[in-house]
């Protein structure tokens, strides 16, 4: 099977935080990292590698510093690593960065599956996906939980939604995003280290992949951020005293006057 | 078009530096300086008191946007049943619909679905849109994204709402791929800037730790998937009227690649999470997997739903359905009960926009009494089972 998962380099923290004095943002400094979710759409690739054979390609959208990204996705076993880096593609919003990832991914050619993981942990959009699949022509399953088996060009996946799951069959190529509960990703080895450190990135800017750029990026970005703010915490925090059987009347009290029991 | 430091202006004070979510900007000679990691997130224009950065973007010449209006609803529904996020988009179209004087309509699709539009007129639709097929009997992606992008085509409305659930959030990406426009995700306040006619959505970012509010200026329709729980039910007037527009499509039109082989309903939650007005979470404070039964009996008195901690998944005291939080499930109850939870930053993001949250924790430095409406200082052992056994009393059970 040919594989492509996509992943993207994210601060190692959503702590960040708006100084209510200055109103201005704190972040404590933190390294970047894998998307946490796309750890186990790596992880799946390497599994379906293992039990089907073939070869398994991550991209990533981000720059320069993102290719330490593709490097740890290489020492947990990632054959290679594809990052598109141009100043046109910053400012994406999640339907240019599907269109540079189309590209990309027709550059690339053939393949039988792409995985995503379920959402972002900065965006927390999840759109990527499905967005990609559409313009790739490809069906896609989100939230998958399980890959069942790969057999005669289809792929059975189980799928997570409010209320359980359900069991989707889905021709291949194809793509699903997968979310936490599909496996534990594997850490990265030392000679997956060791070769990480000697692997050659494939680099693309936006003249590589052909693409008008006014379809990249901040230019290629239909949405458009017009403020960004500290969510209101209007709530008043409240310790209850006394001994237990006193906290506990207390609270339901409460409770009980503000008409929530 | 890029970012820009305006050096007249820049006094190197460093706000900006400490803004950035991604380590791009440096000071050199007391002048901003924005490196190549930037991705023109917008932070540090924001964070600069002197408006020395700026973002340019060349303004898209606005395409036909002037024969776009109305507001539309996608009708979710599952097994014939109305999923409840659908009236709180009602509720919340009709508001918007009424700030641009314009229609709200809903978009229903199903089989022997048609009982329902009704329904939908009485909670505030001026006109159902509704196509019934046995093709559209379950959702998939392949079938209900060509019916929404046809009706879009052929009605131009300027606003379309559907729920971030696990259907909304399938659709609204493939719809807004295929049609070209832009889409926020998972909102939870929308407005209408009534000068520009723009829809104003804001939704949280990093964990909810930022709010953000993005506008779609140049392509249409402006679509959003809105948050369930968060916006105000629509309430029911029996007087409403309203218009049924049945739309026929062609059986050849409503294939659909990926097929739904079986449905496997999760039955350790008795109550759903994401519809629960009350949950009751459990934390590691349990100390283990059997410690659970105390959750789940206070939870059984009130009727609430069973949530849980990431570190108690990842132990496997429970199953991962359960968890709340960043990796997990985000909800907003009115009541949120955390018990044992010391509340790690990615728990907070899956449920402190809850109305009401009391947390129980021996430890009085967790920071889940930062968030707490009512904190109780104390062993969950003894504070669960007095609550338990005081709720049981007073509803009767």
């Amino acid at each position: 099977m040919e594989i492509i998962v996509c992943i993207k380099q994210v601060p190692g923290t959503t702590e960040v935080k708006i100084d209510p004095a200055t109103n201005t943002l704190i972040r404590e400094g933190v390294e970047s990292i894998i998307n946490p979710f796309d750890t186990y759409a790596l992880e799946e690739g390497l599994r379906m590698k293992e039990r089907w054979g073939g070869k398994v390609t991550t991209i990533t959208m981000g720059p320069p510093q993102a290719e330490k990204a593709l490097r740890e996705a290489i020492a947990m076993g990632i054959d290679e690593g594809v990052l598109l880096s141009d100043r046109a593609f910053a400012g994406a919003d999640t339907l240019a960065t599907s269109y540079a990832l189309f590209r990309a991914i027709e550059k690339i050619g053939s393949y039988d599956l792409i995985i995503c993981g379920k959402q972002t942990m900065d965006g927390d959009t999840g759109q990527v996906g499905p967005e990609l699949a559409e313009r790739l022509g490809t069906p896609f399953v989100t939230y998958v939980k399980k890959v069942e088996e790969v057999n005669d060009g289809h792929i059975k996946v189980e799928r997570m939604i409010e209320d359980g799951y359900e069991v989707v069959e889905m021709p291949l190529p194809g793509l699903i995003t997968v979310v936490k509960e599909i496996n534990e990703p594997r850490l990265p080895s030392l000679r997956g280290m060791m070769k990480a450190k000697s692997a050659e990135i494939t680099i693309w800017t936006a003249s590589d992949l052909g693409v008008d750029t006014s379809k990249v990026g901040l230019a290629g970005s239909p949405t458009q951020v017009v403020r960004i703010f500290a969510p209101e915490r209007s709530r008043k925090s409240e310790i209850l005293q006394g001994d237990v059987s006193s906290q506990v009347d207390q609270l339901v009290k409460k409770l009980r006057e503000a008409k929530i029991v | 078009m890029g970012i820009k430091v305006i050096l007249d202006k820049c006094t190197g004070c460093k706000l900006c530096l400490k803004s950035c979510p991604y380590n791009a900007i440096s000071i050199s000679e007391k002048k901003a300086v924005i490196g190549s990691s930037c991705t023109l997130c917008g932070f540090c224009v924001e964070a600069c008191k002197l408006e020395a950065i700026v973002i340019e973007k060349e303004e898209a010449k606005a395409a036909d946007i002037a024969d776009y209006s109305g507001v539309w609803v996608f009708a979710e529904q599952r097994w014939g049943r109305i999923a409840p996020v659908v009236y709180e988009l009602l509720g919340e179209g009709r508001k918007l619909a009424d700030a641009l004087e314009t229609r709200l309509s809903a978009a229903l699709l199903g089989e022997n679905v048609k009982e329902k539009a009704s329904d939908l007129i009485t909670h505030g639709a001026d006109e159902v849109y509704l196509v019934e097929s046995k093709f559209l009997e379950s959702y998939l992606d392949d079938a209900y994204s060509r019916v929404i992008v046809d009706m879009v085509r052929e009605h131009k409305p300027s606003i379309l709402l559907m729920g971030a659930t696990a259907i909304g959030r399938s659709l609204a990406p493939k719809v807004a791929a295929m049609l070209e426009t832009g889409l926020t995700a998972d909102c939870t306040a929308l407005e209408i800037d009534t000068e520009k006619k723009l829809l104003l959505q804001t939704r949280p970012a990093f964990g909810g730790n930022i709010m953000a509010t993005i506008i779609c200026p140049n392509r249409r329709p402006q679509i959003a998937t809105v948050r369930p729980r968060v916006m105000k039910r629509a309430s029911r007037n029996e007087k409403k009227r309203g218009e049924i527009i049945e739309k026929k499509m062609k059986p050849e039109d409503l294939s659909s690649r990926t097929r739904v082989l079986d449905f496997v309903e999760d039955l350790t939650e008795k109550v759903k999470l994401e519809e629960a007005d009350i949950i009751v979470s459990g934390g590691r404070g349990l100390g283990g997997p059997e410690n659970f039964k105390l959750v789940e009996e206070l939870a059984d008195v009130l009727e609430a739903a069973v949530g849980a901690s990431r570190a108690t998944v990842d132990a496997g005291w429970i199953p991962y359905s359960h968890q709340v939080g960043q990796t997990g499930k985000t909800v907003c109850p009115k009541l949120y009960i955390a018990c044992g939870i010391s509340g790690a930053i990615q728990h907070l993001a899956g449920m402190q926009t809850s109305d009401v949250i009391v947390a129980v924790n021996k430890d009085p430095e967790a920071p889940i009494f930062q968030v707490a409406t009512y904190g109780i200082v104390g062993d969950l052992f003894e504070v669960i089972p007095a609550l338990t056994a005081k709720f049981k009393e007073m509803l009767g059970g």
